[in-house]
């Protein structure tokens, strides 16, 4: 995805909120994981812990992360593979295009994968006149009706089954127009047909990977369709892109960190299946891909470290911070105008494409400490958030009227006697302005208060005046 | 933490922190909050040249103002015993990130841990410090409990209003369906985002008119106002309280935030 709508964010809101079906969508999304994640949570005491243990995994390998990465580099060597150091999206896009230009491949399938959007690579192959096939059934669907996913785990969770049987319709040509394609499971049936064709007729399988190990040079993907065993198993290529703070030195901290990932994204106790891919096929190997290739991107990730954005590197994509929000529940994912929403989006996406860019993101927010409260990785998402305002207010980013009202404010704020008497003048103006129905219907220079709702009257002196006439009359 | 009061016998001096929107919106409040509080064997003093905890520009990302704000807080609270706010967003303003805000000012980085040390939401302090467990208030109706966001989740304030509450005569508590989610106040992101804050608030009466109480009751007034406000514009006239209004007794003293025309 090359261009962001994120500038755009309160048009997208506007329109999202306007958008009757992506709200239906959002209601059922509101209860789904959340509730999933609390059962899953509640069967296992040691969650707690658990998050801790993760959250020192991964600071211990971010503030050792060229050591891991090297070793892992090591070892995919030792096992036959190979990798490519990606320094942004351009060089990523141009290393694939290398290894299926080298094979001279005609088709590509696609695991799901999230960094895949962020360098916005089918756009980019299929321009290479290369055929790609997402096989995520998600992924698959956004990529018929031609859109970005708008959830990290759930890419098409904005989209009904109406409108899939419809792309179905339109684009899998040669059967029964009239067939049924009522039910989910017909949906589903059909799409794995399809997909089957594909599967045996790619050359090059791409996936994400949710973890490199370090000591094993392995890249590990989780997936619930086992479209990824497939893509990357069948294909006589399997290349894997991860940006480079995906590495966890060893197969246990993989595994102890795994145990977080499902309960919080989907509130499983696992994901249906996980797979490890250490090296090519080797010999005597009944299947598995002919060469290996990783694609270690960094697109912006070295700048955050030894950064107060450092920690957002933590992030292990379980989506539990956007299902949680309830800014997330109330526009959707495209809202945020680029591939990665929610809350984990506003600290990351400013990191990635420019705080200029996205900065509304990390304004929207009403700081409510939801999502970090259920974020394995205990990222501590709105103090991040914070300090983009920070740096926006560092930079004079903001709107100008902002900036100065909360000068001016600050300025009578820092004047008590001055600043009580200009509430106190406020709070009579305000009552006499409310009459005897004690609300404020229509208040100047407020219409982003009272749009939606009347301002309520304040009583008609500040608690200090009252308090001040109090005390005199005790002492008289 | 916070230190014990000297002795058993030694009533613990109190400043009452009265925040923005209570001097200016909701006196009754901070009155109710100087009652409980003296109920509670503690002396209540107010400074008055206090002003704002200096959330508005903190979270604007101006913390030099921010600063400048909040700075006078840490003189003015040397001297008493504790410091307790009718308000979790402005007691966790001065509890979590006032530290955070002079961490690298060597001169005050101690005081102002001092300050954080000893400050506390009204009625977490009433329970968790003066272990107050029942009030001699009542209430003849049902109310509902709306867990404001920092209250819950910075101070851990949840089972200590209900536990109050239900000692009030004649009060009976309907739980919202989702009490824990934010109401889309936000300080400025309900100016800034009217649209996606005006659907959060409208979520949040309808949970609160299906609840079928015949209060509003909640800990913070930014959000009391924002949900006052979206319940009136609907045309409900469910009667909205700050906590502290309904435990001290209080609910005659001064109308519900935002009256009805009926009034
Ligand atoms: S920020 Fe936390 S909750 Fe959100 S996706 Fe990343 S790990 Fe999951």
């Amino acid at each position: 995805m090359e261009q962001s709508t994120s500038p755009k964010f309160k048009q997208n809101a506007h329109h999202a909120l306007h958008d009757a079906s992506l709200q239906r969508a959002l209601g059922r999304l509101k209860t789904g994981f959340k509730d999933k994640r609390t059962a899953a949570i509640a069967n296992m005491p040691e969650f707690e812990q658990l998050r801790d243990t993760a959250r020192d995994i991964k600071n211990h390998t971010l503030a050792n992360l060229d050591h891991y990465l090297s070793a892992f580099e090591a070892n995919v060597i030792a096992n036959g593979g190979h990798v490519h150091w990606c320094a942004d999206a351009e060089e990523a896009r141009q290393t694939v295009l290398k290894i299926c230009q080298d094979k001279k491949a005609k088709s590509v399938l696609k695991g799901k994968s999230m960094i895949s959007e962020e360098i916005g690579l089918n756009a980019f192959l299929e321009k290479q006149d290369l055929k790609v096939v997402e096989t995520d059934l998600g992924e698959y669907i956004i990529q018929l009706r031609n859109e970005p996913p708008s959830h990290i785990i759930a890419p098409a969770i904005h989209v009904h089954k109406e409108q899939v049987a419809d792309s179905f319709r339109e684009t899998h040509k040669g059967r029964d127009i009239n067939r049924p394609l009522d039910e989910p499971r017909d949906l589903l049936d059909e799409a794995r047909e399809v997909m089957r064709e594909h599967f045996f007729a790619a050359d090059i399988g791409i996936t994400g990977a949710n973890f490199l190990i370090a000591e094993t040079g392995t890249s590990v993907i989780v997936t619930n369709e086992g479209n990824g065993d497939l893509t990357q198993t069948l294909s006589k290529v399997h290349i894997a892109i991860a940006s480079l703070e995906k590495v966890v030195p060893t197969l246990e901290d993989a595994s102890t960190i795994l145990r977080v990932l499902a309960r919080s994204a989907t509130g499983q106790e696992m994901s249906s299946y996980t797979t490890f891919s250490t090296g090519p096929k080797r010999d005597g190997d009944l299947d598995g891909p002919e060469e290996y290739h990783v694609i270690l991107l960094d697109n912006g990730r070295s700048n955050m470290l030894g950064t107060e954005f450092q920690e957002m590197l933590r992030c292990i994509r379980c989506a539990a911070c956007m299902n949680h929000c309830p800014v997330y529940g109330a526009v959707g994912g495209h809202a945020y105008g680029w591939v990665y929403p929610g809350p984990m989006g506003s600290v990351l996406t400013p990191s990635l494409i420019g705080v200029d860019e996205a900065g509304h993101l990390p304004n929207a927010s009403t700081f409510c400490g939801k999502c970090e409260e259920v974020c394995p990785m205990r990222i501590p998402l709105p103090k991040m958030m914070r300090h983009w305002r920070e740096r926006e207010f560092e930079k004079h980013l903001g709107p100008q009227s902002m900036r100065f009202g909360i000068r001016l404010w600050a300025w009578f704020a820092s004047r008590p006697a001055l600043y009580g008497k200009a509430t106190g003048l406020a709070v009579r103006v305000l009552k006499s302005m409310a009459g005897r129905s004690q609300k404020i219907g229509k208040l100047p220079l407020a219409g982003g208060w009272t749009d939606i709702r009347d301002m309520p009257a304040p009583e008609g002196k500040t608690f200090k005046q009252l308090w001040a006439e109090q005390q005199a009359a005790k002492k008289a | 933490m916070s230190s014990a009061p000297s002795s058993p016998s030694s009533k613990p001096r109190v400043g009452l922190f009265v925040t923005c929107l209570v001097d200016m919106f909701r006196p009754t409040v901070g009155f109710s909050a100087v009652k409980l509080l003296e109920e509670a064997g503690c002396i209540v003093d107010v400074p008055m040249e206090q002003v704002c905890c200096g959330q508005p520009a903190f979270n604007s990302g101006d913390l030099e103002s921010a600063r400048k704000v909040a700075k006078p807080l840490i003189a003015m609270f040397e001297n008493h015993d504790y410091v307790v706010a009718p308000s979790g967003s402005c007691a966790g303003m001065m509890i979590k990130h006032f530290p955070e805000l002079f961490a690298n000012d060597p001169e005050l980085a101690e005081p102002v841990k001092a300050l954080a040390g000893k400050t506390w939401e009204l009625v977490s302090f009433l329970t968790d410090v003066m272990k107050l467990d029942g009030v001699a208030a009542a209430f003849d109706g049902s109310i509902t409990y709306h867990d404001s966001c920092s209250g819950l989740r910075e101070l851990k304030v949840k089972e200590q209003p209900r536990k109050l509450l239900r000692t009030v005569k004649g009060l009976e508590i309907k739980e919202l369906q989702e009490p824990e989610t934010c109401c889309g106040f936000g300080g400025t992101f309900c100016v800034k985002y009217p649209e996606i804050s005006g659907k959060m608030v409208g979520d949040k009466t309808t949970d609160i008119k299906n609840s079928g109480a015949d209060m509003l009751v909640a800990g913070d007034m930014g959000c009391l106002l924002n949900m006052a406000g979206k319940l009136r514009r609907e045309g409900s006239d469910i009667e909205v309280r700050h906590v502290a209004e309904v435990l001290a007794d209080m609910t005659m003293a001064a109308p519900g935030i935002a009256g009805t025309e009926k009034g």
